[in-house]
C-alpha cells in the first residue's frame, strides 16, 4: 500500500492542453473518486497514473518513488476498465491468472491466488467459463479479480460500472465498497456518475476542463460546494441555481424572485452578500418544501408562492417544478400531495440553507 | 400458424405459401450453381475417361478408369510438383499471416510519425497489376541468383499489401483497453500482439490464410517464369506442360486438376468454421 501524489501534472496533445497542472495527495488506503463531466480530464489523469499516457510535465509518485518514466507493469498498479477488457479466448481462471503467468509465478502460487480471489468475489463456480458465458456483473467481478491477484499498491478503476444496468450498478457499488474495506488498498476511481462518487468515496475530486474544482469528503462537497459548477454537479435532483437581484434598505435585505415574491434575508446572509446588488442563489430541491397554497399561509417565515408546472410522484415524495415569477424551481412535496399543473402552491425554505455564489465568478460567497 | 389456419378453413392444403421473390432468387441461385459446377463436374468426369472419350459430353464415363491417376503418378513428376506447390503455398501463407498481421497491428495500434503515409504507401501497392511487376521481380531474382529455387517462387508473395490492409482494419476494431490491460499485466509489446491481439482476430487470419493459400496454389505466371527446372515446377505449371503445341492430354490435365483441388478443399473446410464463427461473433457483439 502507498500514498499517491500528483504534482503539477500537465497533459498536452500537440498544442492543446487537456490537464492543466493538477495537484493531489492521496493517502494510503484512501478511496478517492475523480468525478466530472465528459472531457474534464479525469480519465486522462487516471491513465497517466497507470502509465498508459505520458506526462507533459509534473510528477506522479507512488509511495516515495517518482513513477513518471516507469512502464505500467513496473508501477505496481492494477486497473479495471470500463469494458472489463476480459480476454474472450481465455477462461475466467486464465483471465485472472494472466498477469501472474506474465510475472512467471510458480503454478501452485498462481492457482492459490486465483482461487482465493475467486472465493472473495464469488466466482469459484465460474472459473472454467469464458467471458461470453457470464453476465455483466460477473464479468465486472472477473475484471476486479484480475486486479486483486496482483496485490497492487494502488487500484485504478475507469468507469467500471457504466456498462451495467441501474440495479446491478447499485449491487456492484456495494461490492466495491466492501472490497475496499476488506483489502484496504488505495483506490482511485473515475466516474461521471455523482451518485457513485458520493456513495463510494472517502474523498471526491471534482474536475472540470482539466482542473480540479474541489476536493473534499462527499458531505463537504454536498454541503459546501465552492462553485456553482460543483453545486450543480453534486446532488440529485440538481440544485436550483438562479441569479436574483438583492434589494437592500437600511440594514435589511431581500432576494426578489419577482415583484411580489421576496425572501427576507438574515443579517449573516446579508454580510456574506456584501454590497452586491445581484447574487446567484442555490437551493437544494430537498430544502424547498412545497405545500398547498392555503396551508402555507399558516406557516412562519420564508415562503414564496408559485404555480405548478409539473408534478412527478416518486412515492415517498413528489418532485414538483413550480414557477415563481420568471423562474422555475424544483422542490419536494409530501408523497401524498400530487398537485395538478397550474395549481397554486407555497414554497418554503430555510434561508440558512441557501447557497450563495458571486454571479460574476460563480464562486461561493463563503460564510 | 396463419397458413395452417388458412388451409384448414379452406379444407385443402398447398403447404407453405412460396413468395414469387423467393422463386426468382432460387432460380438465379440454381443457375449460378450450375454455371459454377458444370466445369468442375466435367473436370472430375474427364479424369476417369479414356482419351477417346474426352471430347464426348457424357458425364458418366462409358468405361470408367483409374489409368489416368496411375499414369500421372508413375510417369510424370506430378507428385513432386504437388509437394512443391504444397511447400511454397504453405510457407508463403505462414509468412503472410505472420508479417502482415505484425505490420497491420503496428499500423493500427501504435501512433508514430508517418503512420498514415506508410499505410497509404502499402495500399498503393495494391493498385499495381502483377503483370507490371513480373519484369522487376525477374530482374531481382536473376541478380540475386534466386531463379530456379523455392525462394525465387515465394519471395514476391511473402508480405502482401492486401493482407496488411485487412489485418490493420481488424486490429483497429480491437478496443485499446485489451492492450492496455495486457501492458499493465506486464506483457511486452510482442507478447501483447501474439497472446492478446492475434487470438482476437482469428476470423481475419482464417480469411487471409484461405485467400493466400488459394492464390499461391493456383499461381501460374510467376512460378512459370521463375523456374525452368521441371523438378521445381508447381502443379499449375506442371499441368500446363501437358498441353502441347499440337495436342493436349486433356484427360491427364483434368486428372491433375482434380487432384489439385483437394488441398484447396481441405484448407477451406479447416478454416471456414472459424470464418463463420467470426461472422456470428461479430454480429452478437453489438
Amino acid at each position: 500500500m502507498a500514498e499517491l501524489t500528483l504534482k503539477n501534472v500537465v497533459k498536452r496533445y500537440g498544442n492543446i492542453e487537456i490537464v492543466h497542472g493538477i495537484n493531489l495527495d492521496i493517502k494510503d488506503g484512501e478511496f478517492v473518486v475523480l468525478v466530472g463531466p465528459s472531457g474534464c480530464g479525469k480519465s486522462t489523469t487516471l491513465r497517466m497514473i497507470a502509465g498508459l499516457e505520458s506526462l507533459s510535465s509534473g510528477t506522479i509518485s507512488i509511495g516515495d518513488r517518482v513513477v513518471n518514466t516507469l512502464e505500467p507493469k513496473d508501477r505496481n498498479i492494477a486497473m479495471v476498465f470500463q469494458n472489463y477488457a476480459l480476454y474472450p479466448h481465455m477462461t475466467v481462471f486464465r483471465n485472472i491468472a494472466f498477469g501472474l503467468h506474465a510475472a512467471k509465478l510458480p503454478k501452485d502460487a498462481i492457482d492459490k491466488k486465483v482461487r482465493e480471489a475467486a472465493k472473495l468475489l464469488g466466482l469459484s463456480e465460474l472459473l472454467e467459463r469464458r467471458p461470453n458465458e457470464l453476465s455483466g456483473g460477473q464479468r465486472q467481478r472477473v475484471a476486479m479479480g484480475r486486479a486483486i491477484v496482483r496485490d497492487p499498491t494502488v487500484f485504478l478503476f475507469d468507469e467500471p460500472l457504466s456498462n451495467l444496468d441501474a440495479q446491478l450498478r447499485g449491487q456492484m457499488r456495494t461490492e466495491i465498497k466492501r472490497l475496499h474495506q476488506s483489502i484496504g488498498t488505495t483506490i482511485v476511481y473515475v466516474t461521471h456518475d455523482q451518485v457513485e462518487a458520493m456513495t463510494l468515496a472517502d474523498r471526491i475530486v471534482i474536475m472540470r476542463d482539466g482542473r480540479i474544482e474541489q476536493v473534499g469528503t462527499p458531505l463537504d462537497v454536498f454541503h459546501a460546494p465552492v462553485s456553482t459548477f460543483v453545486a450543480g454537479f453534486i446532488g440529485t435532483p440538481t440544485m436550483n441555481l438562479i441569479a436574483l437581484p438583492v434589494r437592500q434598505s437600511g440594514g435589511n435585505a431581500t432576494l426578489a424572485f419577482s415583484d411580489q415574491d421576496v425572501l427576507p434575508l438574515s443579517t449573516e446572509v446579508v454580510r456574506r452578500i456584501g454590497n452586491r446588488d445581484r447574487v446567484t442563489v442555490g437551493i437544494r430541491p430537498d430544502d424547498l418544501v412545497i405545500t398547498p397554497a392555503d396551508a402555507a399561509r399558516e406557516r412562519q417565515g420564508t415562503r414564496l408562492e408559485g404555480t405548478v408546472v409539473v408534478a412527478e410522484p416518486l412515492g415517498v415524495t413528489t418532485q414538483v417544478i413550480a414557477r415563481v415569477g420568471d423562474h422555475e424551481l424544483v422542490g419536494m412535496a409530501d408523497g401524498r400531495f400530487v398537485p395538478q399543473a397550474g395549481a397554486p402552491v407555497a414554497l418554503t425554505c430555510d434561508v440558512a440553507r441557501l447557497h450563495l455564489f458571486d454571479p460574476e465568478t460563480q464562486r461561493s460567497l463563503a460564510s | 400458424m396463419t397458413h395452417a389456419s388458412d388451409t384448414t378453413t379452406r379444407g385443402w392444403s398447398l403447404g407453405p405459401v412460396i413468395h414469387p421473390g423467393r422463386i426468382v432468387a432460387w432460380t438465379l441461385l440454381a443457375l449460378g450453381a450450375v454455371v459454377m459446377m458444370v466445369p468442375l463436374v466435367y473436370m472430375v468426369a474427364t479424369s476417369f475417361k479414356y482419351p477417346n472419350e474426352v471430347y464426348e459430353l457424357n458425364i458418366i464415363p462409358h468405361e470408367p478408369t483409374l489409368d489416368n491417376y496411375t499414369y500421372i503418378f508413375q510417369n510424370t513428376r506430378f507428385g513432386i510438383w504437388f509437394v512443391n506447390s504444397l511447400l511454397t503455398s504453405s510457407l508463403v501463407t505462414v509468412s503472410v499471416l505472420f508479417f502482415d498481421s505484425l505490420v497491420g497491428y503496428t499500423l493500427a495500434k501504435f501512433k508514430f510519425r508517418g503512420r498514415e503515409f506508410v499505410f497509404i504507401a502499402i495500399l498503393t501497392t495494391l493498385m499495381i497489376p502483377t503483370e507490371m511487376l513480373i519484369v522487376p521481380w525477374y530482374i531481382m531474382a536473376k541478380n540475386f541468383g534466386w531463379l530456379n529455387s523455392y525462394w525465387g517462387i515465394m519471395f514476391p508473395g511473402l508480405i502482401t499489401g492486401f493482407g496488411v490492409f485487412l489485418m490493420r482494419q481488424f486490429f483497429s476494431g480491437i478496443p485499446d483497453d485489451y492492450i492496455h490491460a495486457a501492458r499493465i499485466d506486464g506483457l511486452n509489446e510482442f507478447q501483447i500482439w501474439w497472446k492478446v491481439a492475434m487470438p482476437l482476430v482469428t476470423p481475419a487470419l482464417s480469411a487471409l490464410a484461405i485467400f493466400t493459400f488459394l492464390g499461391n496454389w493456383t499461381a501460374f505466371l510467376w512460378p512459370l517464369i521463375a523456374t525452368n527446372d521441371r523438378a521445381l515446377y508447381t502443379v499449375p505449371v506442371g499441368l500446363a506442360s501437358f498441353s502441347g503445341e499440337f495436342l493436349s492430354d486433356w484427360e491427364l490435365i483434368m486428372t491433375g486438376a482434380t487432384l489439385a483441388t483437394l488441398p484447396t478443399l481441405i484448407v477451406f473446410i479447416i478454416f471456414q468454421r472459424y470464418i463463420i464463427r467470426g461472422v456470428v461473433l461479430a454480429g452478437l457483439k453489438g
